[in-house]
C-alpha cells in the first residue's frame, strides 16, 4: 500500500555514523557494581521514596511512587540493599544533583513477585493505571508519562496514531535494533496503545535507511492480523521528532502552542510500545532499556542496560580509545555532554557516544552573522534563526518572543549549516531559560501583589461590613423608634400618614447606604484587576532601551549568566520540561 | 573539561568558503571582461583586492579584532571585486583605491564591519566616486582597441596620456545621450546599427561579460549560495517596465534585452541585490527587495543623469530592507492558513 507523504522544509543531513553499532545483535549489560536510580525520571512530578537506606529490595520493587497523575513510578532496577537515598549529579547538561535510590546489587537479581496484568479484562483507566505504576514513560528522549497520553480529546476525534520509529539522529541505532528483534513485542504495544485511543489509522513512520526494521515491523504487523501501515520516510534529520514525523505521515502540523491530540494525533516511540507491552505480558516494570553505546569507542554496540547504571561503567563495555575525553548522552545533534562518568543510566539515555577530538573537532571560532539566510533554510520549524540570534544576544528577549522562540525545538539545523559556527541554539537556550526566569520572578512578584491586594480587598470588606452592620442596627433602632412614634401618632391623630417617618429614619443609612457599600467593594475588586493588570503588563519582557537601576542590575546578572553559559554549555537552560523535550520523538 | 555544546556535528561550512564561492562565481564574468577590454581590468581587481586587504587590516587592528581571522574571511575581497568591475576599467589607480577605502573603511567598519552594514559597501563607493569624481567615472574605454598590458598600466598609474582610449561612455549612457541630442528625432534601431557601440543585442563585448555574470549566479544558485526571489524579481522588474515602454514606443526606448545586458543588470541581479547583509532576509522581501531595485534602477538609468541607476536603486533599497524585512517575516511550522493535511 503506497501512502502519501508530505515535506517537512528544512532539515539536514548529518553524516548518520549507524552501521558501526548494527553489526552485533543486542547484549545485556552485567549489573554493575552500584545503581543509583534517580526518582524524578520522567516530565511532571517527582516520586516519593517509599524505601530508607539499609532496606533490602527485590528486583521489580517499588522504590519511588508517583505523586500525581503526570508522574510514573519507579522501581528497583535488580535485588540488593538500598545504601542511601540522596542528592546525586544527574545526566543532565546543568550537572545538577537530584534525589536518587543508590542500591547495592547481591547479585542474585532475584525478582519480586510478579504477574502479567489481564489486559483482556482490564477498564481503560486500570491500564492506564497499571502503566503508570510500571513506569512506563516515553523512551524518544522526552520521557512523558505513557499513560498520560493515552486519553483521547474528547472534542476532537483521533484520526491518526503515529509511532515514530525514525530514529533520525546520527550514532543512534537502539530502535533501529528494537524493531529488528523485538518488533512482534513492538506491535502489541502499539496494539494496546490503540485500543485506548481507537485511532482511525495506526502508521508506523520509519526512516529509509533502515529496511531491516521496517521489514521486521512489516512481518511482525501482519502476523499478528494488524491493520497498522509501516512507512518509510525520507532519511532527512530531524525526520524523528515528533512534530515533523506527524507532518512527514498526515501533513499536519502542531505549532508550539497546540497539542498534537488537538489536531487529532497522538505520537509514541517504538521503545516505548515494547516497554508498555512487556510490562503488560510479563508484569515486569520498566527496569531498563536498550542503550546504543557508539562514537570513540572499539566496539560499538547496543545493551539492554539496568536503569542507574553509572555511564562509565557502561562505555567500559565499549571499549573507547585512549583519547576519549567525555561522554554525550544522546545523539550528536541534541545531546549533551554528562557532567562525569558516575551519572547513571536513565529512562531518557538511548545513546552514549565516546567523545573525543577526532570525532568531533573542535568548532572553529565564531564569526559575525552574514545573515546568509542558511540558517532559515535548514530551520524545521521555519523559523528565522539569525533573527532570533541577533535579539537573543541583544537581550531583547520579547522580541525572541515575537520570532516565535518557544516553537524553537533545539534540533540544532542551524548551527549545523551556520558558516560564521554562531552556537546558535545556545544563544537560543540562553534566551529561553532567561524568560522562563522572567517569568518566574513575574509569578512570585504577582503572587505577593495577590496577597497584598487581597489582604486590602479584606480590610475594605471587613470595614464596608461593619458599616453595614452599624447602619442595620441604626435603621433598626430607627425604624423602631419611627415605629413607636408612628404607633403613638396613630394613638395620639390616626388621620396623620406615617409614612415620613421611615424616611427621615434612613437618613442615616440602612437601604439606599447598602448598595454604596457593595459598589465600592465592586470598585475596589475593579481597582485592583486593573492594577493588576497594568503591573502585569509592565512586568512584560520589554526592550532594553529605558533601563532603572533594577533592570541594570539584571541585565548585569543575565550577562554574567550568558558569559558562564558562553564557556560552560546550557548550565543556564535548566529546563524544566520544555518544547523540545516534548518534541523529541514523543 | 570544556566544550561546545550541541550540535557536536557541523557541516563543513564557513565564511571563507562563502566568499571563495562567490569570488569563483564572478570569474566567468571577469574572464569575458579582459578578454574584452586587455588586462586592465585585472590590474584593477589586483589593486582593489590590495587595497581592501590593507584597510581592512588597518581598520581591524584599530577595533582591535583578530587579524588572521578576519582577513582570512574573504569578504573584503569580494567587495573589492565588485568595485573594480564597476568602475571604468581604466580609471587611474587613485580611484579605485579611494572608492575601495570608503567601502571598507566607511561603508563597513565603522558600522561595525562583516555583517553589520546597512549598506552594500561596493555599491557606497559608487556612488561617491560618482558623485565626487564625475569625469574619470564615465571614461570608458573605446572596445577594439589593441593595448598591451603595459600601455594599460601606464594609463592606469597615470604615466601615459589618457586621451584616444578613452574618449567612450557605457553603451548605456552612450545611448542615453545620443537619445538626449537627438531630440526625439533619433531612432533608437538607427542608434543600434553603429557597430562600433553596440553588439547583437547590446553593447558591444558588453553583452557577453553580462552573460558571464548570468552564468556564475546560475552557478551561485545552483549552489545553493543565493536563493532564485532577489534575481528573480529584479530582472523581472527589468524586464517589465522596460518591456512597457519599449512596446508603448520602440524608437525611443530600447528593448529589454538590451536592458538586461547593459551596465550593472546582470551583476546587479546576482552579486549584489543577493547581498544578504545589506538586503532583505525574508522569501517574500527578497521579491520586494528586487523588484523594488530593478524599478528604480530603470528609472534613474533612463530618466536620471547618471549612466546607469543600479547603484543608486540599491542604496535605496538597502534603506529600507529593514522595514520591508519587518513586515514580510514568513509563517511559521504550524501557524500558516491550514496545511495541506490539516482538514478542520
Ligand atoms: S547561518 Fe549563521 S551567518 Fe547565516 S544567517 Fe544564519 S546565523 Fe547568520
Ligand atoms: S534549533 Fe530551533 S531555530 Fe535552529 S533549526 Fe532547530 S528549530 Fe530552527
Amino acid at each position: 500500500m503506497l501512502k502519501q507523504l508530505f515535506k517537512f522544509k528544512g532539515g539536514v543531513k548529518p553524516p548518520t555514523n549507524k552501521t558501526q553499532s548494527t553489526t552485533l545483535p543486542i547484549a545485556g549489560a552485567p549489573i554493575p557494581s552500584r545503581l543509583v536510580v534517580p526518582l524524578h525520571q520522567s516530565i511532571g512530578g517527582t516520586p516519593r521514596p517509599v524505601v530508607q537506606a539499609g532496606d533490602t529490595v527485590l528486583k521489580g520493587q517499588l522504590i519511588g511512587e508517583a505523586d500525581g497523575w503526570i508522574s510514573a513510578a519507579v522501581h528497583a532496577p535488580t535485588s540488593g540493599t538500598v545504601v542511601d537515598v540522596g542528592m546525586y549529579v544527574q545526566p543532565h547538561p546543568s550537572g545538577l544533583d537530584a534525589q536518587c535510590v543508590v542500591i547495592e546489587p547481591d547479585g542474585r537479581d532475584q525478582w519480586i513477585a510478579h504477574a502479567p496484568f489481564d489486559y483482556a479484562h482490564a477498564t481503560p483507566d486500570a491500564v492506564r493505571h497499571y502503566l503508570q505504576q510500571s513506569g512506563v514513560v516515553g523512551l524518544g528522549g522526552a520521557v512523558f508519562p505513557t499513560h498520560g497520553k493515552l486519553t483521547a480529546s474528547k472534542t476532537v476525534p483521533m484520526d491518526e496514531l503515529i509511532i515514530n520509529g525514525a530514529e533520525c539522529e546520527p550514532f543512534i541505532t537502539c530502535d533501529d535494533l528494537l524493531m529488528r528483534e523485538r518488533a512482534e513485542d513492538v506491535v502489541r504495544g502499539i496494539g494496546v496503545f490503540r485500543d485506548l485511543l481507537k485511532p482511525k489509522k495506526v502508521l508506523i513512520g520509519i526512516e529509509d535507511n533502515k529496511p531491516e526494521a521496517a521489514a521486521a515491523m512489516r512481518a511482525a504487523v501482519n502476523a499478528l492480523g494488524e491493520q497498522f501501515l509501516v512507512v518509510q520516510v525520507p532519511t532527512l534529520y530531524p525526520a524523528g521528532g515528533a512534530k515533523q514525523l506527524i507532518r512527514v505521515l498526515t501533513g499536519k502540523e502542531v505549532p508550539a502552542s497546540k497539542r498534537s491530540t488537538d489536531l487529532g494525533v497522538q505520537c509514541f516511540n517504538v521503545a516505548t510500545a515494547y516497554t508498555a507491552w512487556c510490562a503488560i505480558a510479563t508484569g515486569q516494570p520498566v527496569i531498563s532499556r536498550l542503550v546504543t553505546v557508539s562514537g570513540n569507542v572499539q566496539a560499538p554496540r547496543n545493551y539492554e542496560v539496568l536503569i542507574g547504571t553509572p555511564m562509565g561503567e557502561l562505555l567500559q563495555l565499549g571499549q573507547p580509545h585512549p583519547d576519549t575525553d567525555g561522554i554525550v548522552m544522546g545523539g550528536p545533534m541534541m545531546g549533551f555532554l554528562v557532567p562525569n562518568d558516575t551519572v547513571p543510566v536513565v529512562k531518557a539515555t538511548n545513546c552514549l557516544i565516546a567523545h573525543s577530538e577526532r570525532l568531533f573537532p573542535p568548532k572553529a571560532p565564531e564569526m559575525p552573522c552574514i545573515r546568509c539566510g542558511a540558517c532559515g533554510e535548514a530551520c524545521p520549524h521555519e523559523l528565522q534563526p539569525f533573527e532570533l540570534y541577533w535579539n537573543a544576544r541583544a537581550r531583547n528577549f520579547g522580541k525572541t518572543q515575537e520570532f516565535h522562540i518557544f516553537d524553537c525545538i533545539e534540533c540544532g539545523c542551524c548551527s549545523f549549516v551556520c558558516p560564521s559556527r554562531i552556537p546558535l541554539v545556545q544563544y537560543f537556550r540562553f534566551a529561553k531559560s532567561e524568560i522562563w526566569a522572567r517569568e518566574r520572578e513575574k509569578n512570585a512578584a504577582d503572587e505577593a501583589k495577590v496577597r497584598f491586594e487581597f489582604k486590602q480587598y479584606r480590610e475594605e470588606r471587613e470595614k464596608a461590613e461593619k458599616a453595614e452592620k452599624l447602619a442595620k442596627a441604626a435603621a433598626a433602632q430607627a425604624a423602631k423608634k419611627a415605629a413607636e412614634a408612628a404607633a403613638i401618632a396613630a394613638v395620639e391623630s390616626p388621620s396623620e400618614t406615617p409614612a415620613p417617618a421611615p424616611t427621615e429614619a434612613t437618613g442615616n443609612t440602612p437601604l439606599p447606604a447598602v448598595d454604596p457599600a457593595q459598589d465600592a467593594k465592586k470598585a475596589a475588586i475593579a481597582a485592583a484587576m486593573a492594577r493588576a493588570k497594568a503591573q502585569r503588563e509592565a512586568a512584560q519582557p520589554k526592550n532594553t532601551e529605558t533601563l532603572n537601576a533594577d533592570q541594570a542590575r539584571e541585565l548585569a546578572d543575565i550577562e554574567a549568566r550568558r558569559q558562564q553559559a558562553g564557556i560552560v554549555e546550557a548550565r543556564t537552560a535548566v529546563p524544566p520540561p520544555s518544547d523540545a523535550a516534548t518534541q523529541k520523538a514523543e | 573539561m570544556m566544550f561546545a555544546p550541541a550540535p557536536f556535528l557541523l557541516k563543513d561550512a564557513s565564511v571563507s568558503q562563502v566568499m571563495t564561492q562567490v569570488c569563483m562565481a564572478l570569474i566567468p564574468g571577469i574572464a569575458a571582461y579582459s578578454w574584452l577590454v586587455g588586462p586592465a581590468i585585472l590590474i584593477q581587481l589586483t589593486i582593489a583586492s590590495l587595497t581592501a586587504l590593507l584597510a581592512e587590516a588597518l581598520m581591524l587592528y584599530l577595533r582591535d579584532k583578530p587579524l588572521a581571522l578576519f582577513l582570512s574571511d574573504g569578504s573584503a575581497v569580494v567587495t573589492a571585486w565588485l568595485i573594480a568591475l564597476t568602475f571604468p576599467p581604466l580609471a587611474p589607480w587613485w580611484l579605485v583605491t579611494t572608492g575601495t577605502v570608503f567601502a571598507i573603511v566607511f561603508a563597513k567598519h565603522i558600522y561595525g564591519g562583516l555583517g553589520q552594514n546597512p549598506f552594500n559597501p561596493a555599491m557606497v563607493a559608487f556612488a561617491v566616486c560618482i558623485v565626487a569624481f564625475p569625469a574619470q567615472m564615465s571614461q570608458w574605454p573605446n572596445i577594439g582597441l589593441e593595448q598591451s598590458l603595459v600601455d594599460q598600466l601606464n594609463i592606469i598609474l597615470g604615466l601615459a596620456p589618457r586621451v584616444d582610449a578613452l574618449s567612450g561612455a557605457t553603451p548605456l549612457d552612450a545611448m542615453k545621450t545620443a537619445l538626449k541630442l537627438g531630440d526625439g528625432q533619433v531612432d533608437i534601431a538607427h542608434l543600434l546599427a553603429n557597430q562600433d557601440i553596440y553588439g547583437n543585442f547590446a553593447g558591444r563585448g558588453w553583452e557577453w561579460v553580462a552573460t558571464g555574470y548570468l552564468l556564475g549566479g546560475l552557478w551561485l544558485w545552483q549552489r545553493k549560495l543565493i536563493t532564485w526571489h532577489a534575481p528573480f524579481a529584479f530582472l523581472a522588474a527589468l524586464i517589465s517596465l522596460s518591456g512597457a515602454l519599449w512596446l508603448y514606443q520602440p524608437a525611443t526606448f530600447a528593448s529589454p534585452l538590451f536592458h538586461l545586458l547593459s551596465g550593472g543588470a546582470m551583476l546587479g541581479a546576482f552579486f549584489i541585490v543577493t547581498d544578504p547583509v545589506s538586503g532583505c532576509t525574508t522569501p517574500r522581501g527578497k521579491l520586494i527587495f528586487g523588484a523594488g531595485v530593478g524599478l528604480l534602477a530603470y528609472i534613474i538609468r533612463v530618466f536620471g543623469g547618471y549612466p546607469d541607476g543600479v547603484a543608486f536603486a540599491i542604496l535605496l533599497m538597502n534603506l529600507s530592507a529593514p522595514v520591508i524585512d519587518l513586515l514580510t517575516q514568513p509563517k511559521i511550522f504550524g501557524l500558516k492558513a491550514a496545511g495541506k493535511g490539516e482538514r478542520r
